[in-house]
């Protein structure tokens, strides 16, 4: 029972603390804001590449870090206090681990580098318009027709379609039994004919989401991850990685930090906002909240350093982080008051009297989306009935 | 970082388990409480024999030189198993008062006889107006010849009524609410002008209001400097919230798992009611409860364990989730259990109030989030 830093932890935070003030200059942040988003963060990612740090928590034989938890705590504490994003998860946390866990050699050597070096962008063919939280009920066909797939159907709520050059889909490939036993895991080039990107704007008032419809999309055999209808094995095991990264307490924790500074510079009535007392209760339960979840993710590293891949005790995470983000976003959105309102636009902040306001409501605003992705917070709650307190 | 137990301490949680398990079932803690004295002079010696009473202390005093981890892992167990024997009292309490600030007779003089079980102690810090602020002390001892003399009351003196040795926090300068000017001495409880007042507290504690008139003590009953024992006693509370902390995830993990059993087993329209989702969900709430106050619980450990001084913001934390989380996991208890969840009979309903007594001990959730907020949010 010991969480004190080794002096080989201690020069790791300082290599860490380096590289970032190093390496995510201010010509990156402003980039990252603007409309080139795409080039910004995957030029991000590359100087992270070269590192040798993108993938935290692959092993290292497949190009990963090979970190310890508590290496991957600071990575994230000193990320999070610098507001630097997260790497994007579709490639190097959700269909890189299927990859060199189901995938054949030849999978293997084609995707894997192009996830590492971010030179491919990936999306996920999870949700249908039909198929929500009953995921496994998905129509989506794929038919066989010598050695390609035929793809027929319509993928929903799709981040970053447009900016993808593959998507890994979740098809059925067979009627027979259990629904959860004809679905197929597949990888498939977005520019194959056929496919369409039809897009969604978000209550963000941005385009990140889309509906993807396939007509008659030809697609190889070998594209195949994991067996033929075992397909759902995979899907659960790619949820189970996906949610341990949606705790997100580093997040967070730099929420709290910003309402703090803010609401030390908000004056009512001639006192600042953050000697409210109604006001420091709330920010002192959300901390306090925040504590206990930042040291469950630990225990939950720690047991997954020692047994390998996480398990369904990850769904507490995605609850406990979700509602923790909602709620800091929430206290965010109250720090801000009226300007809460004020929809995203290039205005200069001392014309409008505010900076930050935006970014509080593009993450309140999206941020809903986080107690229902990845399995929606209710789902979550049928798993660890089942899985963990084997409540049927 | 890693949060693994020592095979001392895996022994240690597997004996008390075991000792909950063989000799402390439910009718047996149910008659102990009922008992006159309120708790069991036969459990305590075990306890002595198999060594729990020797492990927080140092080895140069005769102890095991154990740490905060053994004694969270001890006072954890206790939890589970809803002992009433005064372990907090005499061991963490009075043993860790004369362990930080006796001098080497004080300490020869008492650790061994806790250690070997015959001395049995308490510690008497609460008055009728202090509420929480321990410094909010009207009891007073005077210098006179080369001893002093006490004179005041204290109450809810845990195990008051069946210690034989007792510290008692009296003023020997400065103003009702001065943090200096405190003193501690140790007081024998049969000495001339104590007068005990027992009774019992709703889980089953037996505690004492105490009142001392003209009590004459002798030179070698101060504990420490006079006039500076907030310093200690502030230590010692804070070392003590932890250990409770533990005995409250101890009693939150058995109350869920009662819980979890008896929906799989209580049968109601033809099923078991823990089939029912809107139940399901609930008990993944009172799940995660636990596991998120255990691991603050293991977040206070560490840090204490390196520094106590780092821990003190996340102890005023730790006090405040343990107190919202404990009434949900028993608030949800009581009600999945049905009409016997408000029995005397069954357990479910005494480790609720276990928990109501610990969330009050030591400072509340209101008392604790404010310490937090003063010390956090500073302008």
């Amino acid at each position: 029972m010991d969480i004190a830093f080794s002096p080989e932890e201690l020069t790791f935070r300082e290599e860490v603390r380096g590289f970032f003030d190093e390496q995510f200059d201010d010509e990156l942040v402003s980039r990252l804001r603007g409309d080139n988003f795409k080039t910004a963060i995957v030029e991000w990612q590359q100087r992270l590449y070269k590192k040798g740090w993108i993938a935290a928590n692959w092993p290292v034989e497949h190009g990963g870090t090979g970190w310890t938890p508590t290496q991957k705590y600071i990575y994230e504490t000193e990320r999070s206090e610098r507001g630097i994003p997260g790497v994007i998860p579709f490639g190097i946390g959700m269909v890189g681990p299927m990859i060199y866990q189901f995938g054949t050699t030849e999978q293997k050597e084609k995707f894997l580098p192009g996830i590492l070096d971010s030179n491919t962008w990936w999306c996920q063919g999870y949700s249908e318009p039909g198929s929500g939280s009953d995921l496994a009920s998905l129509k989506t066909k794929a038919e066989l027709d010598g050695d390609h797939y035929v793809i027929n159907g319509a993928k929903i709520w799709t981040s970053y379609a447009q900016y993808a050059d593959w998507i890994f889909v979740l098809v059925r490939t067979s009627n027979e039994g259990k629904k959860q036993e004809g679905i197929t895991f597949i990888l498939v080039d977005m520019k194959t004919p056929g496919i369409k990107i039809n897009p969604i704007i978000s209550i963000d008032n941005e385009h990140s989401l889309n509906e993807v419809e396939f007509s008659d999309v030809r697609v190889p055999v070998e594209n195949v991850v994991g067996e033929v209808n075992k397909g759902w094995t995979v899907a659960k095991a790619l949820l189970a990685h996906e949610r341990t990264g949606i705790a997100d307490v580093a997040q967070s924790k730099r929420n709290i930090r910003l309402i703090k500074e803010a609401a030390a510079a908000e004056i009512n009535g001639g006192k600042r906002l953050m000697d409210d007392a109604g006001f420091q209760a709330k920010v002192a339960d959300l901390e306090i909240e925040l504590m206990a979840l930042e040291f469950t993710e630990l225990r939950t590293l720690a047991a997954m350093a020692a047994g390998g891949f996480p398990g369904p005790e990850s769904s507490l995470l995605k609850i406990k982080g979700t509602e923790l983000q909602q709620a800091t976003q929430e206290l965010r959105m109250e720090t801000a008051a009226y300007y809460q309102g004020v929809l995203p636009n290039d205005m200069d902040p001392e014309v409008l009297g505010h900076s930050w306001t935006h970014e509080a409501f593009r993450n309140y605003m999206y941020g809903r989306a986080a107690t229902i992705y990845g399995g929606s917070n209710e789902v979550q709650k049928n798993i660890i009935a089942k899985y963990v307190l084997g409540l049927e | 970082m890693n949060f693994d137990f020592s095979e001392e301490q895996q022994m240690v949680r597997d004996s008390i388990a075991r000792f909950v398990q063989d000799d402390y079932d439910w009718d047996t803690r149910r008659a102990i409480v009922a008992s006159d004295t309120g708790m069991s002079e036969k459990a305590w010696q075990t306890f002595a024999e198999l060594g729990w009473l020797s492990i927080p202390f140092a080895e140069a005093d005769g102890g095991f030189g154990g740490n905060i981890v053994d004694t969270m892992v001890i006072m954890e167990e206790i939890g589970k198993g809803l002992v009433v024997e005064p372990y907090l009292p005499t061991v963490v309490l009075f043993g860790g008062l004369i362990a930080r600030a006796g001098n080497e007779a004080q300490r020869s003089a008492w650790i061994p006889s806790i250690i070997e079980g015959s001395t049995s102690g308490a510690f008497a810090y609460l008055e009728r107006q202090s509420r929480f602020e321990i410094a909010d002390c009207l009891t007073q001892a005077k210098a006179a010849g080369d001893g002093w003399v006490l004179n005041g009351e204290k109450v809810v003196v845990f195990n008051g009524a069946n210690c034989n040795q007792m510290i008692v926090l009296a003023r020997t300068a400065g103003e009702q609410s001065d943090r200096e000017g405190l003193s501690l001495f140790v007081v024998a409880a049969d000495a001339e002008g104590v007068n005990r007042v027992d009774y019992p507290m709703m889980d089953g504690q037996r505690v004492a209001n105490i009142t001392f008139t003209d009590v004459a003590l002798n030179a070698d009953s101060l504990l420490g400097e006079a006039g500076a024992a907030m310093a200690t006693v502030d230590a010692m509370i804070q070392e003590a919230t932890i250990a409770l902390m533990a005995e409250a995830v101890g009693c939150m993990g058995t109350l869920n798992t009662k819980t979890l059993e008896y929906t799989k087993t209580r049968e109601q329209f033809g099923v078991a009611i823990g089939s029912f989702q809107s139940l399901q969900h609930r008990m993944v709430d009172t799940m995660m409860a636990y596991e998120q106050a255990k691991s603050l619980l293991f977040k206070v450990v560490c840090e204490y364990k390196q520094d106590p001084a780092s821990a003190e913001s996340s102890i005023h934390a730790l006090k405040v989730f343990i107190d919202k989380n404990a009434k949900l996991v028993y608030g949800e208890a009581t009600q999945m259990h049905g009409g016997m969840g408000i029995t005397d009979e069954l357990d479910i309903g005494h480790y609720a109030k276990r928990l109501m007594m610990i969330n009050t001990t030591f400072g509340d959730a209101t008392y604790h989030r404010a310490q937090y907020i003063d010390k956090a949010y500073a302008a």
